[in-house]
């Protein structure tokens, strides 16, 4: 049997189950609130599980299939199990043509990630290049859980990441 | 009230008559406007642009999503929309995969057809190196991604006709495609493999899988005796890959074909349709008697078979428990000719000539499977036997007919009908008809249950008995007949289902055709090959009574049980795995999984686990107890169904559930 936990890390009984079921009924499992409904479960899971999926699909009477459906085509439902701290490296014109690229090769290359492998196997990272935040003054930027860098060099980046490390090892 | 409202239509005037949109009113002008998405039976869509029209005032629009009014002012030709068209179609053929020579659908295909006709002779732009992998899990149907336009066909058709959604479309922009939920395979999801979504792809993206080549080797097996059993419907329909209109009979002819190809006997189907008349009228006259498991549903197409194993476990009892015609077929001709031919059962080589898909999926389902061997060898469609005579090179339209072998070969009109929508249900009648009035009638037929819509509602008066029956095709309208019998709503004797929409004439094996003609061409062409039958009532057919005397015994007995009947089991929708409730690390813990599936949720195992999971945290259990949603333990007529360690629970209560978690926690502690 496969494990699909949550690796949010709260150490409580996390109240998964009910919690979904609480969110479908506050939205009276009503078909068209799917988006809603997915979002706020991934508020509680930082993704959407398959089986989760399934099971929402049950309750509103809806094919699993127009469920991921809907769930692949936003960039900001994530299907696989994201990491603790979340970094967006802005790919956009501007950072693009401030070298954000070599932004995102070294922080993969300080992670030990690659394009197709986002997230870090100690579930600590995950990096995702975006598309742009708007922040095209400070361009280039990253943001780590939210909060936003800018005019940084590739060393600066991956210093960022290194305090980040060493905050989590206290 | 007279309707003299027109259209403008290049230049001429077309009467407006209730057409719901531009282009069925411009078809009505003779001019067949391309497109890939727009089809009558399913919603507007809108995407493949090629239906685009010049309206005065208006501009370009596409007219199948336009709504004719007064007045409007058409061109559906001029110079700008012809070099749209045809730019569309380029950017199409970049995306797509093309390897046309070998396609199967080359000489089908809408994309090739609407190319050649729009005159694109050469593709511009870059073709896209990206490949996508090819489903082939399952035994019906092939997806290949990478020749998919995105039309979308396929997705209404498997939503709106048959209420499954087994596919959609998934990821967006450049990565977008068409794939079942979670991008698994077909084999994984709730797919029936009806085959519908291979019947409306305009390209080769979805197709029905080929058994063309376990057919030619076992043919030239000299140790094999290959026979073949017809399916009904093909013979009103292969004609149609050779120059003959819809619903020409051409059964001769085919039996001709198959002897040139190899086969060494040929026989029918309609044979086994008439033996399956036989037992399930008798089977539902004793229903009727006792009351018990009615209404009874017919069992002859897998396609619904599956649907009720997934969805409606609950009706299993209700589904008749007959084979299938071509199963019956099977299971008789591996019994009786390997002693007529003087050879080994394992050299005994059946093959079934079919108009469908599922069919493939139902000869391998592991009931119809003895030590081993299948009682049906393999399944090849209408286009697939017709690939096979182009394949041996035999013009099949000057070939002389030549008749069935018997005994298997001989049939009633009865067994003829089966192939369309209401033909079950006629073909019962007229056997219960003269069971119950024990008057042998002169005029068998019921034509009352003759109907062209998806759920056709009839009560047939026979003597002084009423019987109450249902005719449906099209899964959706059978969902909604089931959901009625579930909830009590109805009070049906009979109810025929079909998983294609009028029946067999029109499955996924069967010769593409764009629209609902070419069905009922097909359908009035096996009506009319019963009325030039000499026998029309199955309980008239002198071999099936004969083989009832030389190998079944009684009707309905034992063994006719054992060869004619099968049983059903429930299905799981999907193959997934369970989630965690709690958020501790699982070790040495008493694991309780309690089903969240469909029937099982129906059933309240979601407030069953809100309790339980109250009850665990109250007393302190999260440590010892691991509560997981799962889905689906295939037992969900017995719902709700838990887990507790390694004990399975049917039907399960609170109180059930909590006396069992603490039974097994107390033998962990001693």
């Amino acid at each position: 049997m496969q494990e699909t936990k949550c690796k949010c890390g709260g150490n409580e009984s996390a109240r998964k189950f009910e919690k979904v079921c609480h969110i479908l009924d506050s939205h009276s499992r009503e078909k068209n609130k799917l988006i809603p409904i997915l979002q706020e479960i991934q508020a509680e899971y930082r993704y959407l599980p398959e089986e989760v999926m399934t099971f929402v699909a049950t309750c509103l009477d809806l094919s699993p299939a127009r469920v991921y459906g809907v769930a692949s085509f936003y960039a900001n439902f994530a299907l696989k199990p994201k990491g603790k701290h979340v970094v967006h490296v802005c790919d956009g014109t501007a950072c693009h043509v401030k070298g954000s690229e070599d932004i995102k090769d070294a922080l993969q290359k300080r992670l030990g990630l690659t394009d197709d492998k986002s997230t870090t196997e100690d579930m600590l990272f995950t990096l995702e290049p975006v598309s742009c935040l708007g922040a095209c003054g400070l361009a280039p930027v990253i943001t780590i859980d939210n909060k936003v860098y800018g005019q940084l060099t590739p060393a600066d980046a991956v210093r960022l990441i290194d305090e980040v490390i060493a905050k989590e090892a206290e | 009230m007279e309707n003299n409202e027109f259209v403008i239509v290049d230049n001429r005037e077309i009467l407006i008559e209730n057409e719901l949109n531009l282009l069925e009113l411009i078809r009505k002008a003779n001019i067949e406007l391309p497109t890939f998405c727009y089809h009558s039976d399913l919603s507007v869509y809108g995407a493949c642009r090629l239906c685009i029209v010049d309206i005065e005032g208006m501009g370009i629009v596409t007219s199948c999503s336009t709504v004719p009014t007064a007045g409007m002012k058409v061109k559906t030709n001029t110079a700008e929309l012809r070099k749209m068209r045809k730019m569309y179609l380029e950017l199409l053929l970049a995306n797509h995969h093309q390897s046309c020579t070998t396609c199967l659908k080359s000489d089908s295909c809408k994309l090739q057809d609407l190319a050649s006709r729009m005159g694109v002779n050469e593709v511009r732009f870059k073709m896209s190196e990206v490949k996508m992998k090819i489903d082939d899990s399952c035994p019906s149907i092939v997806r290949d991604p990478n020749k998919c336009i995105l039309c979308g066909d396929c997705v209404r058709a498997c939503h709106e006709i048959q209420g499954i959604g087994a596919i959609d479309f998934i990821n967006r922009g450049s990565g977008t495609t068409v794939a079942p939920a979670f991008n698994k395979e077909l084999k994984e999801v709730d797919c029936v493999y009806c085959g519908l979504c291979a019947s409306v792809c305009p390209t080769g993206a979805i197709t029905v899988k080929q058994e063309i080549d376990n057919v030619w080797q076992a043919i030239n097996d000299e140790k094999k005796i290959v026979v073949a059993q017809i399916a009904p419907a093909v013979r009103v329909a292969i004609g149609e890959l050779f120059g003959f209109d819809a619903g020409i009979l051409t059964t001769g002819k085919m039996v001709a074909a198959l002897k040139m190809i190899g086969f060494d006997k040929v026989f029918d189907t309609s044979f086994a349709a008439d033996l399956t008349v036989f037992e399930e009228t008798n089977e539902f006259l004793k229903r009727r008697e006792s009351g018990k498991k009615l209404p009874q549903f017919t069992s002859c197409c897998p396609g619904w078979v599956k649907y009720v194993e997934q969805y409606y476990s609950d009706l299993l009892d209700n589904l008749s428990s007959c084979k299938s015609p071509q199963q019956m077929f099977g299971a008789i001709a591996k019994d009786t000719l390997p002693e007529s031919y003087g050879i080994d059962r394992a050299d005994l080589f059946v093959v079934s000539i079919m108009p469908c898909s599922a069919k493939k999926f139902e000869a391998k389902r592991p009931e119809f499977n003895k030590d081993g061997q299948s009682d049906v060898d393999a399944v090849i469609t209408t286009q697939e036997l017709g690939r096979m005579i182009k394949q041996a090179g035999i013009q099949f339209a000057n070939i002389l007919p030549e008749s069935l072998d018997m005994p298997l070969g001989f049939k009633t009109g009865a067994g003829v009908i089966f192939g369309t929508s209401g033909g079950v249900s006629e073909a019962v009648l007229r056997y219960a008809s003269e069971k119950i009035t024990g008057i042998k009638s002169d005029s068998p037929d019921f034509v009352e249950v003759r109907g062209n819509e998806g759920i056709h509602v009839k009560t047939v008066k026979i003597g002084g008995v009423e019987l109450k029956l249902a005719i449906v095709s099209g899964l959706k309208n059978a969902g909604k007949i089931a959901q009625q019998v579930r909830n009590g709503e109805c009070d049906y004797d009979f109810i025929e289902v079909m998983a294609c929409p009028g029946g067999c004439v029109s499955g996924a094996g069967q010769p593409v055709s764009s629209d609902s003609k070419a069905r009922n061409l097909r359908k009035q062409g096996l009506y009319q090959a019963d009325k030039t039958l000499q026998l029309h009532k199955s309980q008239d057919n002198p071999y099936v009574n004969k083989c009832y005397q030389d190998h079944l015994g009684q009707v309905n007995g034992p063994e006719a049980h054992r060869l004619l009947h099968t049983k059903y089991r429930s299905r799981k929708r999907f193959n997934d795995s369970s989630f965690s409730v709690f958020n501790n690390p699982v070790n040495e813990k008493l694991q309780v999984c309690i089903c969240v599936g469909t029937s099982c949720y129906l059933r309240g195992s979601q407030k069953l686990m809100q309790k339980l999971i109250e009850y665990v945290r109250d007393n302190g259990l999260e440590d010892k107890v691991d509560v997981r949603a799962t889905f689906c333990f295939e037992n969900c007529d017995k719902g709700p169904s838990v887990k507790v360690g390694q004990i399975e629970h049917s039907k399960c209560t609170y109180e059930m559930l909590v006396a069992e978690m603490n039974k097994q926690l107390s033998k962990i502690v001693v």
